[in-house]
């Protein structure tokens, strides 16, 4: 069962590899955003550092969003989604492998470039470690979570803006702990455990849940 | 009740897993027999045309009660820590609209997952007829919510944790309408918008808790006050007459707008064609 797992992960990050440009316009695109800000409301180092950690979330959420709708598009108009579908495998296995690609090629680089991101908002150094951090935790259940709407919006007209409509509201648990993390990293004495500990609990249950629900959703949408 | 529906129903039966001794499987056909000639949108059509009035009458009756005596029969100020004058009357619409946005979203979400266990297409349809009034009552919470905050909290809104959250539940509701709305085939969107349903259902209390308590460090209490402990009953008696009326008049909302989904998603059946005959 996990060689298929592997399989797939590693089919779909070869075909990303193959075509990079589709992976480095999610990241400028959060780069993009998050580096308007300061243009548009000042760039108080006082106003930024209490914005930042909202910024930088709210513009992870609309990014991971933006690149949700390539995750079963490609497969779903050349036809290998279907056959995907007619292998024996139990079909969550094969919706969690993509969505670990996926996260891969989309969620991973966000993170990767979370510390330039606070620099760029002034920061604390521990504040910089704890943004990296609870991007890792909270990334991938946006990708999970977002899996969900990905497949219940497959081959629709205006799928993107929909998609938005459908998934935005179910990121709000994501977006309020792993901002607040942040927030309370740059404040000394506080504890940023407890949210880690909420993020981690939302992420396995978002493991466990989302391919399920996804697998259904993939069914209703082809059958 | 054509034989069409019935080998349909009798199909959907073996969809199952069908084990004779699987308990699960022996209780869900039973309660499918039981209830399945009023799954039919064949029956339940009339049956709903002839509720419908008796609805109709009990919601008018019950409102103009409710609002006669919330806005002529009760004290003038709302009594405790925090007096208010006459227009903490708008309660009396503000609170039975938040309450039935909620139930409504359950309603909803109930129908939807009957729907995909059952294969039920009348509970689909049930589901579909209900999201608007929800967003509707979901709406006019929020309207009235602003119109109480003005004179209140001295704003048309705040970031309390429940005006929140009656935003986010709209949100959901618009996000249903709009997925179920954008697929052509019905059976689709049926399915589609079912489990977008019941995916909210399963976020709502992770979301209202992530609302209400954004940092984990001091939420050692999770519930808000309820006020409803020192209300007066003379006004708590009128609100809960509203709040029975408002579901009266989701009755009759639904009912009307479930017969024309049925008239529609039917049209090229015999009885239909009937009783569009027997009509003109």
């Amino acid at each position: 069962m996990w060689r298929v797992f592997f399989c797939i992960l590693g089919r779909d990050l070869r075909l990303a590899l193959r075509r990079r440009t589709d992976l480095l316009t999610t990241l400028f695109f959060f780069v993009i955003v998050v580096s308007l800000f300061p243009l548009g409301v000042g760039a108080e180092w006082q106003t930024l550092r209490i914005l930042g950690p909202g910024v930088v979330w709210v513009a992870a959420l609309l990014a991971s969003m933006l690149a949700l709708e390539r995750l079963f598009a490609a497969d779903h108009e050349d036809g290998t989604l279907e056959q995907l579908m007619l292998t024996p495998q139990p079909l969550p296995i094969l919706v969690l492998a993509k969505v670990a690609a996926h996260w891969l090629l989309t969620g991973l680089p966000l993170v990767m470039v979370a510390p330039l991101i606070a620099l760029q908002y002034h920061l604390p150094e521990a504040s910089r470690i704890t943004m990296m951090l609870s991007l890792l935790v909270g990334t991938p259940i946006l990708s999970l979570i977002g899996a969900i709407g990905a497949a219940l919006t497959l081959g629709l007209r205006g799928g993107g803006i929909l998609l938005s409509l459908l998934i935005l509201p179910l990121y709000i648990p994501v977006l309020v702990y792993g901002a607040g993390a942040v927030t309370v990293s740059a404040i000394d004495g506080a504890d940023a455990l407890p949210y880690f500990s909420l993020l981690g609990a939302l992420l396995l249950l978002a493991l466990i849940f989302s391919p399920l629900a996804a697998a259904a959703a993939l069914r209703i949408s082809l059958e | 009740m054509g034989s069409d529906d019935y080998s349909r129903v009798v199909l959907n039966i073996q969809w199952s897993c069908n084990s004779p001794t699987c308990v699960l499987c022996a209780f869900a056909v039973q309660i499918k027999m039981k209830l399945f000639r009023f799954f039919s949108p064949a029956t339940f059509y009339p049956l709903a045309g002839r509720l419908t009035p008796w609805f109709a009458a009990l919601a008018a009756a019950t409102l103009l009660i409710g609002l006669y005596w919330g806005f002529f029969e009760t004290p003038n100020r709302l009594g405790g820590t925090n007096p208010q004058k006459e227009y903490y009357r708008i309660i009396f619409i503000h609170v039975p609209a938040a309450w039935m946005s909620m139930w409504l979203y359950l309603v909803m979400a109930v129908y939807s997952a009957v729907g995909l266990v059952f294969n039920t297409r009348l509970s689909f349809m049930l589901a579909r007829a209900a999201a608007p009034t929800g967003a509707l009552f979901t709406f006019l919470a929020l309207w009235t919510g602003a119109l109480w905050g003005h004179p209140s909290w001295g704003t048309w809104w705040d970031w309390d944790p429940r005006l929140t959250s009656e935003l986010i539940l709209f949100f959901l509701y618009i996000g249903y309408l709009a997925l179920h709305s954008a697929i052509d085939d019905p059976r689709r969107a049926d399915r589609a918008s079912a489990l977008l349903a019941i995916v909210g259902l399963v976020m709502v209390p992770v979301i209202f808790w992530s609302v209400n308590c954004p940092d984990p460090n001091k939420c050692a209490a999770l519930h808000q006050r309820s006020s409803m402990a020192n209300m007066e009953p003379n006004i708590l008696w009128s609100m809960l007459i509203m709040t029975f009326g408002l579901w009266m008049y989701s009755f009759v909302t639904i009912f009307m707008r479930v017969r024309n989904i049925i008239l529609i998603r039917e049209a090229d059946t015999t009885w239909v064609k009937e009783l569009v005959a027997r009509e003109q």
